[in-house]
């Protein structure tokens, strides 16, 4: 092994092994999203017959879901499934589900990386300038201000902006679907407002934890060393502060992230937004199974891979792990 | 005249408003003069330093006075133009040199900073210079030394690179706020080389703050005492150390002079502690190597050693704190169970430790009588009137009255005052053995001083029996009465203080002994001219 390679090893060590925690943890969450949904009430081939349907047809089409095998069996044959890229077939419509998923998954993505283009800059710039100005007017405000947005609930913001930008203005539609294709300007114009929602909501906790991670570096004597050398406030927070703050920064930001791609239901709701938190709150109440078990899935699958990610840049900015002796 | 400080007043920001900390000092510095500034902590020496830079700590300000750099008054400045003099101008070489390099940042690049920002040399004409520099200073590899992070370099390189650091611009004077203090003598002696070599190459001026009169004695042509924010005396350096002319400078020159008499310790048939050939260390690392040593009973036993030597990791096993790979520990010919889980109430109350940060080894939030009371309770069961009376029995034994201190919080206390508190409650349980980590490296001599003669007195009055943890030969010499000399997690030579030392029996012990700075002004110079420094040692 070259002497590269022997410096290299902890840190790909290191992923290696949170690569392998994330993929047992995927697995233990498939397994309780696979038992929670086979405890929900109610025969799910009653449900999709109705009433009216008689015992040989309703045990006819428990055969054909499957339903009649043990439930181990049924597990795995869903997850080998899944590992094919073979989520199955909705129940309500008979169409793949990944097909189903795809488009879903498009629409939340966009609106997740739309509000977090915006938002993640926004915060850690509103963080950065809090912790060089602690204490003075603009840090209070914007304290003030962010934490007032997270106190109100997402739908109330939703609708204020819905009723002054949309309904009063006539600046941005007030539903906002994306449509099929239309052109990128389209696109983010449409889906303004629950954008401009989920930023709202999200950037008080990221500027918070961007302020404080700072703040706190900012008492190191390498700081005041820095000062001593004529570097200036802002270079100092900047180039010296913010580098050995990022590891709190960027766990948060990925919590942030995550929750904007799955956490987002009601946003979507109010604005009929086409997206994965719609599709499986109407799939829960049609017990569409297959769709329900594949949107859950995908949630914990973003929600591991954003904190692995989280894990990664924080062990990749510590020097010490980045750069052993 | 370079530099000239005058009538400064700083104040700091208390509960009850501001409070002055510098009551109107002066200091002058020419042009290539290098002035001490030595004091005990709190006396303002740092703040001075800093002055200098015009730059103020965190909760100071400057309330009147001024502060004449090369014919400018930097605190009329505005902060803008005050920084253009910082690192520039005037420079500073921190304490701590670990703590003061940015961890994310590569050596070079942080040397290469100043100039940049500053604009006084293009990125390749500075690293060359940087290289000069580390070259100067006997760093290992100076082509690619500075390609390394902090993390990768030995406290004393690291001191050292700060140094070059601090000449990057070429200032006209160098601020040193205690530049060694954290080292060990062996590691400090290079630096203190080092930077006695930068000074006398470039003809910069230099203001060196410590409260090491020895160290302060080698560097610096002239000295100024401080103390509770004034100056006290300011003279020549060998005027000051022949012949200084206040009661208070001449009492900072007694301290080291406390000698405990030598004893006839009672033969007892077992040692308080027996250690045999302990094994133990961290992870995969062994940082003690089949180490043994006894303890008599009733005996103090200085184990000295740089850090690293393994003298921390010793008390650890002993506590219990970390189990032993190998070997035995015996309290009075018992063997103790390796783990401290396993040991018996009886044996974790005749085992008990005084730490070296007073200040972190007492819960801020209770106080004196609940710190006490705790070892009294659990170790001894004692409640009510009775635990009344053996507070008081403690806070007299350790020399604080009882009725004023009792019911304080540690943040109310001093630093001697807190390390006393720590020895209490180490007496609370009534111990055998005491490990005393480094009491007193973290306090000033005088109140150092005073707490050797309390651990004395206490031994005499109990008969407990210390291990005494420390660098520093000084105290070794005040209070021991026999010596184990550490290196590298193994015992160099051990036995009574006077055959270790008096003169130096093992080799690395005379290397330790030569090491200490003394008072003698051309000290260092001797050490130089004998050539026995070595060279880019870590």
């Amino acid at each position: 092994m070259s002497a590269a390679e022997a410096r290299r090893r902890p840190i790909l060590r290191m992923i290696a092994g949170r690569l392998g925690i994330g993929v047992f943890t995927l697995f233990v969450i498939s397994v309780l999203i696979f038992l929670a949904v086979s405890l929900l009430p109610g025969d799910i081939a009653q449900q999709v017959l109705g009433q009216s349907a008689t015992p040989e047809t309703v045990a006819a089409f428990r055969r054909e879901l499957g339903l009649d095998q043990p439930l181990a069996w049924r597990y795995l044959d869903w997850v080998g499934g899944v590992l094919s890229g073979d989520f199955g077939r909705s129940l309500a419509n008979g169409r793949p589900v990944a097909d189903l998923l795809a488009a879903r998954l498009g629409n939340t993505l966009f609106l997740a990386a739309y509000a977090a283009v915006i938002a993640v800059p926004l915060a850690v710039g509103l963080g950065l300038l809090a912790a060089l100005w602690r204490g003075s007017w603009f840090d209070r405000i914007a304290n003030v201000a962010t934490l007032s947005a997270i106190s109100f609930p997402e739908f109330f913001i939703a609708y204020i902006l819905m009723f002054w930008l949309s309904v009063r203005m006539g600046w941005f539609p007030s539903i906002a679907d994306p449509g099929a294709s239309p052109r990128l300007a389209e696109m983010l114009g449409r889906a303004f407002l629950p954008a401009i929602t989920l930023v709202l909501v999200v950037t008080a906790h990221m500027m918070r934890m961007t302020r404080a991670a700072v703040v706190n570096v900012l008492g190191a004597p390498y700081v005041t060393m820095a000062r001593l050398k004529g570097v200036s406030r802002w270079r100092v927070v900047t180039r010296h502060a913010l580098p050995n703050a990022l590891a709190p920064i960027v766990n948060v930001v990925a919590l942030n992230v995550a929750w904007l791609i799955t956490g987002v239901v009601i946003v979507e709701v109010v604005f009929v937004y086409p997206g994965l938190g719609q599709l499986m709150v109407d799939s829960v109440t049609n017990r569409d199974i297959p769709v329900v078990q594949a949107c859950a899935l995908i949630f914990a699958a973003v929600y591991i891979l954003l904190n692995l990610l989280a894990d990664v840049l924080a062990i990749a900015t510590n020097p010490r792990l980045l750069h052993p002796r | 005249m370079l530099l000239n400080i005058e009538k400064l007043k700083v104040e700091a920001r208390g509960e009850e408003g501001w409070t002055p900390i510098l009551h109107g000092a002066d200091l002058q510095v020419a042009k290539g003069e290098v002035v001490g500034l030595i004091g005990e902590s709190g006396a303002g020496k740092s703040t001075l330093g800093l002055a200098a830079l015009g730059f103020a700590q965190g909760g100071l300000r400057f309330a009147g006075g001024r502060v004449i750099f090369d014919g400018t008054d930097l605190l009329q400045l505005p902060e803008r133009q005050r920084r253009a003099f910082r690192g520039r101008r005037v420079a500073y070489v921190a304490q701590s040199a670990a703590a003061s390099f940015n961890p994310a940042w590569r050596l070079l690049d942080q040397f290469c900073e100043g100039p940049a920002i500053h604009h006084t040399a293009g990125r390749a004409e500075s690293e060359d210079f940087a290289r000069r520099l580390y070259a100067a200073m006997h760093l290992p590899d100076p082509q690619n030394f500075g390609l390394r992070f902090p993390h990768q370099v030995s406290g004393g390189q690291l001191q050292r690179a700060m140094v070059a650091m601090a000449m990057a611009c070429k200032p006209d004077l160098i601020v040193f706020d205690e530049p060694t203090t954290a080292l060990d003598v062996t590691t400090q002696i290079g630096v203190l080389a080092a930077i006695r070599q930068a000074v006398e190459t470039t003809g910069t001026a230099a203001i060196y703050i410590t409260h090491d009169l020895a160290v302060v004695a080698q560097m610096a042509d002239r000295i100024k005492v401080m103390r509770h924010g004034r100056e006290v005396e300011d003279a020549p350096t060998r005027r000051m150390i022949e012949a200084p002319a206040q009661d208070y400078t001449r009492s900072l020159w007694a301290v080291r002079e406390f000698r405990r008499p030598p004893r006839t310790l009672p033969q007892a048939s077992a040692p308080t502690i027996g250690i045999r050939e302990v094994t133990a260390g961290y992870s995969s690392l062994d940082v003690l190597s089949e180490v043994s040593f006894d303890i008599p009973r009733g005996a103090t036993v200085a184990v000295v050693g740089e850090s690293g030597s393994g003298k921390s990791t010793a008390a650890r096993a002993i506590t219990g704190l970390l189990p032993p790979r190998a070997g035995s520990i015996a309290l009075n010919g018992t063997p103790l169970p390796p783990r401290l889980a396993q040991r018996t109430l009886e044996q974790k109350r005749a085992v008990q430790m005084i730490y070296q940060m007073a200040d972190t080894a007492l819960n801020p939030r209770q106080t004196i009588r609940q710190i006490l009371s705790r070892p009294l309770q659990f170790y001894l069961g004692l409640t009510g009137r009775a635990r009344e009376t053996r507070l008081h029995e403690l806070m007299e034994q350790i020399e604080l009255e009882p009725a004023r201190f009792l019911d304080r919080l540690p943040a109310e206390l001093s630093g001697g005052q807190k390390q006393r508190i720590g020895i209490a409650r180490a007496l609370a349980a009534d111990p055998e053995f005491i490990i005393c980590d480094e009491v007193t490296s973290a306090l000033d001599q005088l109140v150092a001083e005073g707490i050797l003669r309390l651990l004395s007195k206490v031994q005499d009055e109990t008969g407990v029996s210390y291990m005494f943890i420390t660098h520093d030969i000084a105290t070794v010499r005040a209070i021991a009465d026999e010596v184990v000399v550490m290196k590298g997690g193994r015992v160099m030579d051990k036995g009574l203080r006077s055959e270790v030392l008096d003169p130096p029996r093992h080799a690395y012990t005379r290397e330790l002994l030569a090491s200490v700075p003394q008072m003698d002004p051309d000290w260092l110079t001797r050490r130089i001219a004998e050539g026995r420094i070595a060279e880019g040692a870590a």
